[in-house]
């Protein structure tokens, strides 16, 4: 089987944000890989296991994102290919999307595609289903659990994790599949894997490599724009303490405090 | 089916999801300045009942789609037919309630109206001619405002409870439009072949109130004086992912950046620290409460009103609070 598992890098999730002129930064934070992606590409290196083939990682962004590629190598990951160019700059999910399905036509016989979730900067999920419909292939988002694969019947059972529950359903391959947390532990790098990575040379593709119409991505070809960021305000609560001389005495004041509030 | 505004109404198993009908009291911000009514967009198996309930919360006219096909949700019937019908009709944007499925279908159909999708509204307000939406990213810690400026229609999913449930007008009608549906069963190569749903289980979403327990419940058995505080008070369990991590509590209950985020008008976290990845997911609740032995736990610079001290002292004496004041 050969797996593509789509990475994006972003801002560590713990960092301190900044904001100027609506322009993100964040200090000397790392940049690290999106954390529903892990649970992908510890899919794609699980189902490599299985069914023999090969996993390969593939980013969009700028030069930085090499080192979320590399992680994906280190981990075990085939190849990985860096999709960089100065005119993406400014793609909105569904310019992502479009990229994406160039890159991965342009990888050839791929079975499976795995996402992460959403990406924890821009926090849309959007891409998966975006770019199944781009290569117009099954799409099944918020997978929990992938029951079983037959490479030969072409077919793919999986449990999706939905409001009410899990929904399990077959489908045709190949597929662009989201997973989320819960359907494995992603595994670390080895030392091996790690050296290994450092060395390895990440091709890097640009628009005209895929054959992309510059003006179909980046800013002037996005659907979306975000003229604007700033901080989330701040709310002006202070926290009251409620103090008490027994634990009945302190619930009966907070009672007291959120039967006043009518959220009860 | 030329009214400006368009509503897509979610359901599960032919019943409007609870959340479904915040999108109509979105829509109607909206009607202000595009004119005209409100059409919603109803697609299931049995939804004849919905259609009705469309009217009474505030819809003119309801196109639907009543076919087998369309029972349970999947991507590509309910994909191709959203595209037909709102390519054809043209409308300046259709909102949703934002959940896995309305999100799946405007960036599927997205692809085939060569238009942009915006998720998560908090805000809606007009800018030169087009919406422009406020939502939260990087976790919440910054707000963005998102416009579709040159593509129709805006395809844009408002958060759970950012705008309130609509009232309904008993008996109040409008205009059925049926359409077919545009697969039929042989051309669908994904089935839906079961759901499993865990036991007694509240979900978060769209919970008013939730009682959340942390590593300081300190073990599954922990998380039952949360469960009794949650039961009075008609609330759901949420948790944070050191307490979903040692196998406590299922995933489904987690709150935070890489669990569910939610926005109830109550949140109650019973030993949870406060760490901003759990933060992610609750910060935007209307009144947070924190029961934790350590003062300067994070978690109190975002509560409202504190406790300092043991929560297994604190919980139970809560429940028993609201069990007499509450009549239970
Ligand atoms: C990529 C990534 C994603 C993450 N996503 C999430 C997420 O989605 N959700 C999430 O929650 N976390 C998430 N985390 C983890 C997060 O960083 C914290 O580790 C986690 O939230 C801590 O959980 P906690 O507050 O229950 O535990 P702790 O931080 O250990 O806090 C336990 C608290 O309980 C208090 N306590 C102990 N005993 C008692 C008692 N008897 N009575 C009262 N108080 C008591 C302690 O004082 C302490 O403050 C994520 C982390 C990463 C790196
Ligand atoms: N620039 C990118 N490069 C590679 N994969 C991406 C990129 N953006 C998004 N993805 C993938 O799409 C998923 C969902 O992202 P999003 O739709 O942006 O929330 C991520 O978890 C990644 O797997």
């Amino acid at each position: 089987m050969n797996i593509v598992t789509c990475i994006k890098q972003v801002p560590d999730t713990a960092a301190k944000l900044q904001v100027v002129d609506s322009h993100v930064t964040w200090g000397d934070s790392p940049l690290i890989v999106n954390p529903w992606d892990e649970y992908a590409y510890e899919e794609a290196l699980l189902l490599k296991e299985k069914f023999g083939g090969k996993a390969t990682a593939i980013s969009m962004g700028p030069e930085t994102a090499n080192e979320a590629l590399k992680t994906c190598l280190a981990v075990g990951c085939d190849e990985a290919y860096l999709i960089s160019d100065a005119a993406l700059k400014g793609s909105d999910a569904s310019a992502t999307a479009f990229t994406l399905a160039k890159a991965i036509q342009k990888l050839g016989e791929v079975d499976l595609v795995l996402l992460g979730k959403q990406a924890i900067d821009g926090d849309t999920g959007l891409t998966a289903a975006m770019l199944g419909r781009y290569l117009g292939w099954t799409v099944l988002t918020q997978v929990i659990k992938i029951v079983e694969i037959d490479p030969k019947a072409k077919t793919i059972k999986v449990e999706r994790f939905m409001e009410e529950g899990r929904q399990v359903c077959s489908a045709k391959i190949p597929a662009v599949v989201s997973v989320i947390k819960g359907i494995n532990e992603p595994r670390y790098p080895s030392f091996m894997g790690i050296r290994k990575a450092a060395k390895a040379a990440i091709p890097k593709w640009g628009i005209a490599d895929l054959g992309i119409d510059p003006t179909r991505v980046g800013k002037t070809g996005a659907f979306v724009v975000w003229p604007e960021i700033y901080p989330m305000p701040v709310k002006e609560t202070k926290v009251e303490i409620i103090e008490g001389a027994s634990p009945q005495e302190i619930a009966a004041k907070l009672a007291d405090r959120l039967i006043a509030e009518k959220v009860i | 089916m030329t009214n400006k505004v368009w509503v897509y109404i979610d359901q599960f198993k032919s019943e409007a999801t609870p959340s479904a009908w915040e999108a109509l009291t979105a829509a109607k911000t909206l009607t202000k300045d595009l004119g005209g009514g409100i059409t919603a967009l109803v697609f299931g198996s049995n939804v004849g009942e919905i259609v009705q309930q469309a009217f009474e919360f505030g819809a003119d006219e309801v196109v639907v789609c009543d076919d087998i096909s369309l029972k349970d949700f999947r991507i590509e019937p309910y994909g191709a037919l959203f595209a037909k019908v709102v390519g054809e009709a043209k409308p300046e944007v259709v909102l949703g309630i934002a959940g896995t499925r309305t999100r799946d279908l405007f960036a599927y159909a997205s692809v085939d109206l060569s238009t942009g999708v915006i998720v998560d509204a908090t805000g809606l307000t007009m800018k030169d001619g087009s919406v422009q939406v406020t939502r939260p990213v990087y976790a919440g810690k910054l707000l963005c405002n998102e416009l579709c400026p040159n593509t129709r229609p805006q395809l844009i999913t408002v958060r759970v409870r950012a705008f309130a449930h609509p009232e309904a007008q008993i008996g109040k009608s409008g205009t059925v439009t049926k359409v077919d549906a545009k697969l039929s069963e042989e051309d669908l190569t994904t089935k839906v072949l079961d759901y499993v749903v865990e036991e007694g289980q509240v979900s978060l979403d769209g919970a008013a109130i939730i009682v959340s327990g942390g590593r300081g419940v300190n073990g599954p058995e922990g998380f039952e004086p949360i469960r009794q505080l949650a039961k009075v008070l008609g609330g759901a369990v949420g948790a944070s992912r050191a307490a979903v991590d040692a196998g406590w509590i299922p995933y489904a209950h987690q709150v935070g950046q890489t669990g569910k985020v939610v926005s109830p008008d109550l949140y109650i976290a019973c030993g949870i620290s406060g760490a901003v990845q759990h933060q992610a997911g609750m910060r935007t609740s209307k009144v947070i409460v924190a029961i934790n032995k350590d003062k300067d736990a994070p978690i109190f610079n975002l509560a409202k009103y504190g406790v300092v001290g043991d929560l297994f002292e604190i919980v139970p004496a809560l429940t028993e609070e609201f069990k007499k004041r509450l009549g239970k």
